[in-house]
C-alpha cells in the first residue's frame, strides 16, 4: 500500500516535469521569446520521447531487444499519411481528419505488431534483434519502393511508375513518398500524445500485466512454473510498443509536407538511436527515457550553430553509451560499487 | 477405499535412446510430506520436469486427485494444482519480495489491462486485496519486514523461503520443492524444517520434496522412494528404506 | 541464359564477400556466445586501412592488404579487451549485444572524423582484367574469380586449422563449454582473443574484395553488408563455418538474381525475407544445432 503511493508518485513526477516543460515553452513563446528553430524542434522532441518510452516497454520492462521500432512507426505514417491526402479535399474538418489519422495509424501499427510479433517473438535475445531488424528493413524497403495511384478506372498499386488516366492522383510515388500531407501536428497534440502514453504505460507496468511481463525478462522459467501465460504477455508488450511507435509516425507524417520511407527517417539506424535515448536514460526507466530523448535530440539541435561540437556528438554518444553499459552491467563494476556502497553503509551505522 | 492426490503410472521419458526415468509408479496421499531421494544423476529433477510439464513423459500418466494431467504444459499444470521451487533458486531478481508473491498470486486477481490502465476501481480493489493476501503469506515465513526489498538483495535462507512463499500463492494442492536445503547450514537446516513442517499443517498442505540431506529426509518426511539410475529402487516408510542395504549400497558405492 | 549466369557469377562472388564476413560472427558467436554488431564495421575500417596503403603511402595491393590485416587484428582484439571482455558473466544479455552496437557506432564516427563522410573511390586491388568466354559475351572480372578463390582458400584453411591445430581445438571446446574447456586448461580469454583476432583479420580482407567490387567508401560501407553477412550466418547456422559459407553464397546469389530481375529497391527486403522464411522453418539455421535450457 505505502508501495502503491510509492508508484503514483513516480508517475506524477514525470507528468508533471512534462506539464511544465509545456508550461514554460508556452510561455515563452507567447512572449516572443522562442526562436522559430526551437518552435521546429517541439514536436519531434514529443515524438521522440514518445518512441523512446515505448521502447523501454519492451526493451527495459520485458527484456528483449527490437531494432524494429523504426519499420512501426514507417506503417504508422503512412497508413495515417494515406487518409490525410486521400480525406483533404473532403469537408472534414481538419481535427476530425487529424484524430482518425492517429488512430489509424495506431492501429494499423498495432496490427502489424501483433502479426510480426507471432512468429518473432518464439526467437531470443540476438536472433530477435536481428529480425525485428530486418522486419523494419522489409517494411522500409517495400514502402519506398510502392507507387499508388487513383485514377478514372479505380486504384492502382505497382512496384514501377505508372501513367495515370484522366483526373488521377499519386498518393504514392514510390521513392517519392507521399506528398502534400497536412501538417497537422501541433505542439500541444504530441504533448497530449507523450503524456497519455505516459499514462498507459505507468498504468501497464504497475499492474499485474506489468508484473507478469517483468516476470518473463527476470526468469522465464520461473514464469511459466507459476502459471504466467509467457505469449500472451510478450505479444501484449510487443503489440502495445509497436501500437505507439505507429502513433509517433502519424505525428511524424504529419509535421512534414512530403513523407518518404528514408533510411534517414525509418531505417533501422533510427531505432538504434532510439535504444540509445533508452539506454542512456536508464534501461526500464520511463522517466528517463523522456528525458534522455528530450535532451539528446534537442541538444545537437541547439548546438548545431557551435559546427565542431556537433559533429563530434555521435561519437560522444557512442562513448557514453559503450560506458554506461560497462558501468551499469560488468561484474567488476558491479562488485565494485557494492563494496563502496556496503563500506558507507557501515560507517553510517557505526557512527 | 481413498484417492491418493497425486498417482503416478509407469512414468518414463528417453533422451535420444537413454531412458532418463523409467517405469517410475508413486502414490502420495494428501497431506503426506513424501522424499524422492537418489545419488546425483538419478533422473530426480527429471521426475520433477516430467510432473510440471517441462517435459513430455514418452510414457505413463500422471494422475492428481484422479484427474489425467499427463502432457499439460507448464502452465496449465500450475493451474491444475502443482507449484513448484528450483534447485538453482529462481526469483524475479530485479522485482520487490512483496512483488514476487503477487505474481504468485497473478490468476486469483484477473482484472484486465484495460482496468489497469484506465485505473478503474476494481483495479485498486484487487490490487489492495492481492497486497494484503501477499503480506499475509509473507507473514508466515517472517519475510513481512522485507516486502520491499529486491528479491536479489535477501538472504540465501530467505531466498528459498520466498520461493516457497511464491509457489504457496498460486494455491497449490501439491507442493515439489527441488532440494530446499541445497547450499544451508545446519542451523538454515534445522529452520527450514520447521518451516516445511509448518508448511504442511498450516496449509493442509501436501508436499514432494528431493533432497540430500539425509538428515532433513530422514527428520520430516513420512515415506520415501530411491531413484537410482533412473528406476526406482525402494519405496516405503522413511525408516524401513533408509535402513535397507541396498539403499545404503547405492548411496555410499560399492 | 547468359545474362543469367553473369548474374549468378556475380552473386557467388558477392556470396563469397558475406561468407568471409560472416565466418567472422559465426566464430565469436560460436566461441563468445555474442553477436558483435561492429563486425561489419571492421570491415569498413579494412577498407579504410588498404584505401590508405595503397594511395596515400603508395603500398602495393598485396602489402596494403597485409597491412590491414594487422590493422584489424589490433583493433579487433582491442575492442573485445575493452567493450566486451569486462560483460562476460553479465547478468543481462542485452548488456553485451548494446555495447556491440555502441562500438558499431564509434567506429563509424571515429573513421568520419579522420576519413570525413566524402566517399573515397577505391581502386580495385586486383590488376588482372578477368576471362571472357562464348566469344565475349559471358565476362568474368578479374576481380570476380579472385574473391570466390579467396572465399575457397579461406575456408578451407580455416577448416584445417580448427580441425589440425591445438589453437582450434580450443576453439572448440570453448564452443563447446565454458566450464569444462577451462578446468582442462585451456586458456578461455586467449581463446576469444585469437577467434576475435582471426574473424577482424578476414574483416580486413572481406573489405579489401568489398570496395574492389564496390568502388564507394563511406564510413557507413560496412553497416549493411555486416548486417546481411549476419543473416548469412544465422541462415547457414550459427556457429557453423560450413554453414556460414553456404549462406553467404546463398544470400549473395539471392540478392544478385533479386537486383537484376524482379528490383533493385526490394533486393534487401527479400535477402530479409529469405532470413525469416528460414528461421520461423527450421529456427537453428541450415546447419545449427538445437540449444535448450536446463531447468
Amino acid at each position: 500500500m505505502g508501495k502503491l503511493k510509492k508508484t503514483t508518485k513516480q508517475e506524477l513526477i514525470t507528468c508533471g516535469i512534462v506539464v511544465l516543460f509545456y508550461i514554460v515553452i508556452t510561455i515563452l513563446d507567447k512572449t516572443g521569446n522562442l526562436k522559430s528553430h526551437t518552435k521546429g524542434l517541439l514536436v519531434p522532441i514529443c515524438y521522440y520521447a514518445t518512441a523512446a518510452v515505448s521502447l523501454n516497454l519492451v526493451v527495459g520492462f520485458l527484456g528483449d531487444l527490437s531494432l524494429g521500432h523504426a519499420g512501426f512507426m514507417c506503417v504508422g505514417a503512412f497508413s495515417s499519411a494515406l487518409f490525410s491526402v486521400a480525406m483533404k479535399e473532403s469537408t472534414m474538418p481538419a481535427g476530425l481528419r487529424f484524430f482518425i489519422a492517429l488512430l489509424i495509424g495506431t492501429a494499423v501499427a498495432a496490427l502489424f505488431g501483433f502479426l510480426i510479433g507471432i512468429p518473432v517473438l518464439r526467437l531470443n535475445g540476438d536472433y530477435l534483434a536481428i529480425v525485428t531488424l530486418a522486419f523494419g528493413e522489409i517494411i522500409k524497403n517495400i514502402l519506398a519502393a510502392i507507387y499508388l495511384g487513383k485514377d478514372e478506372a479505380g486504384v492502382h498499386i505497382s512496384l514501377k511508375s505508372f501513367p495515370l488516366q484522366g483526373e488521377g492522383k499519386m498518393l504514392i510515388n514510390g521513392a517519392m513518398g507521399i506528398q502534400g500531407v497536412p501538417t497537422d501536428s501541433k505542439f500541444l497534440i504530441a504533448m497530449l500524445v507523450l503524456l497519455i502514453t505516459l499514462l498507459v504505460i505507468y498504468h501497464m507496468v504497475n499492474s499485474r500485466t506489468g508484473r507478469a511481463i517483468m516476470s518473463i525478462r527476470d526468469n522465464r522459467i520461473a514464469a511459466e512454473s507459476i502459471g504466467i501465460d509467457i505469449t500472451k504477455y510478450k505479444m501484449l508488450a510487443f503489440t502495445v510498443s509497436a501500437a505507439i511507435a505507429g502513433t509517433v509516425g502519424v505525428l511524424f507524417a504529419h509535421n512534414t509536407s512530403t513523407l518518404t520511407a528514408a533510411s534517414t527517417y525509418f531505417g533501422y539506424n533510427v531505432s538504434i538511436m532510439i535504444l540509445v535515448y533508452v539506454v542512456l536514460g536508464g534501461i526500464g526507466s520511463i522517466r528517463g527515457s523522456v528525458i534522455a530523448a528530450a535532451l539528446l535530440y534537442a541538444l545537437p539541435e541547439m548546438l548545431r550553430g557551435l559546427g565542431n561540437l556537433s559533429n563530434y556528438r555521435m561519437l560522444i554518444y557512442s562513448v557514453i553509451l559503450i560506458a554506461v553499459m560497462l558501468w551499469n552491467w560488468a561484474p567488476a563494476a558491479r562488485a565494485w560499487r557494492e563494496r563502496v556502497f556496503k563500506s558507507k553503509n557501515k560507517q553510517k551505522q557505526e557512527s | 477405499m481413498n484417492m491418493p492426490l497425486l498417482e503416478v503410472k509407469n512414468l518414463s521419458i528417453s533422451f535420444g535412446g537413454l531412458r532418463a526415468v523409467d517405469d517410475f509408479n508413486l502414490s502420495i496421499e494428501k497431506g503426506q510430506l513424501y522424499g524422492l531421494i537418489g545419488p546425483n544423476g538419478a533422473g530426480k529433477t527429471t521426475v520433477f520436469n516430467l510432473l510440471t510439464g517441462v517435459y513430455k513423459p514418452t510414457d505413463g500418466a500422471i494422475l492428481l486427485n484422479g484427474r489425467n494431467i499427463t502432457g499439460h504444459k507448464t502452465i496449465e499444470i500450475n493451474r491444475d494444482g502443482i507449484a513448484r521451487t528450483f534447485q538453482n533458486i529462481r526469483l524475479f531478481k530485479d522485482l520487490s519480495v512483496l512483488d514476487n508473491v503477487k505474481l504468485g498470486l497473478h490468476h486469483r486477481y484477473p482484472y484486465r489491462t484495460i482496468t489497469a490502465v484506465l485505473r478503474l476501481p476494481k483495479y485498486f480493489k484487487q490490487e489492495t486485496a492481492m497486497d494484503e493476501r501477499a503480506m499475509e503469506l509473507l507473514k508466515v515465513f517472517d519475510l513481512d519486514g522485507e516486502a520491499a526489498t529486491l528479491a536479489s538483495n535477501l538472504p540465501y535462507g530467505k531466498q528459498r523461503k520466498l520461493e516457497i512463499a511464491r509457489a504457496l500463492a498460486t494455491d497449490p494442492v501439491l507442493l515439489l520443492l527441488d532440494e530446499p536445503a541445497a547450499g544451508m547450514n545446519p542451523n538454515e537446516t534445522q529452520e527450514l524444517m520447521d518451516t516445511i513442517r509448518f508448511v504442511r499443517d498450516k496449509f493442509d498442505m501436501t508436499i514432494l520434496l528431493i533432497e540430500h540431506d539425509m538428515k532433513l529426509v530422514g527428520g520430516i518426511c513420512e515415506e520415501l522412494t530411491v531413484l537410482n539410475f533412473g528406476q526406482v529402487l525402494k519405496q516405503g516408510a522413511t525408516k524401513e528404506v533408509l535402513s535397507d542395504p541396498e539403499v545404503i549400497k547405492a548411496y555410499i558405492g560399492e | 541464359m547468359l545474362d543469367f549466369l553473369n548474374t549468378f557469377i556475380s552473386g557467388i562472388s558477392l556470396g563469397s564477400i558475406y561468407a568471409i564476413i560472416a565466418l567472422g560472427y559465426t566464430m565469436v558467436y560460436g566461441i563468445a556466445k555474442m553477436l558483435n554488431f561492429a563486425h561489419g564495421d571492421v570491415i569498413m575500417v579494412g577498407g579504410y586501412l588498404v584505401y590508405t596503403g595503397m594511395i596515400s603511402w603508395g603500398f602495393n595491393p598485396l602489402l596494403a592488404i597485409l597491412f590491414a590485416m594487422v590493422g584489424c587484428t589490433i583493433l579487433g582484439i582491442l575492442t573485445e579487451r575493452i567493450a566486451y571482455k569486462p560483460l562476460r558473466g553479465a547478468t543481462s544479455n542485452l548488456a553485451v549485444l548494446i555495447t556491440a552496437i555502441g562500438m558499431s557506432y564509434f567506429l563509424q564516427n571515429i573513421s568520419l572524423q579522420i576519413f570525413t563522410a566524402n566517399p573515397k573511390s577505391f581502386t580495385s586491388v586486383v590488376k588482372w582484367e578477368g576471362i571472357s568466354l562464348a566469344d565475349g559475351q559471358l565476362k568474368i572480372q578479374g576481380v570476380t574469380i579472385i574473391t570466390i578463390l579467396t572465399g575457397a582458400v579461406i575456408l578451407l584453411a580455416l577448416q584445417l586449422f580448427i580441425n589440425k591445430t591445438k589453437a582450434g581445438q580450443a576453439m572448440l571446446a570453448v564452443s563447446e563449454d565454458k566450464g569444462a574447456a577451462t578446468l582442462m586448461g585451456i586458456d578461455v580469454n586467449k581463446t576469444i582473443s585469437l577467434t576475435f583476432a582471426i574473424g577482424s583479420g578476414l574483416a580486413a580482407i572481406a573489405g579489401a574484395l568489398l570496395c574492389s567490387a564496390y568502388p564507394v567508401l563511406t564510413p557507413y560501407t560496412g553497416a549493411m553488408p555486416g548486417i546481411k553477412a549476419f543473416v548469412a550466418a544465422v541462415l547457414g547456422g550459427i556457429g557453423s563455418i560450413p554453414g556460414a559459407m553456404i549462406g553467404g553464397l546463398l544470400l549473395g546469389v539471392a540478392e544478385s538474381l533479386s537486383k537484376r530481375f524482379i528490383s533493385t529497391q526490394l533486393a534487401d527486403a527479400i535477402v530479409f525475407t529469405i532470413l525469416i522464411i528460414v528461421l520461423l522453418v527450421r529456427p537453428t539455421g541450415l546447419m545449427g544445432r538445437k540449444l535448450q535450457e536446463k531447468v
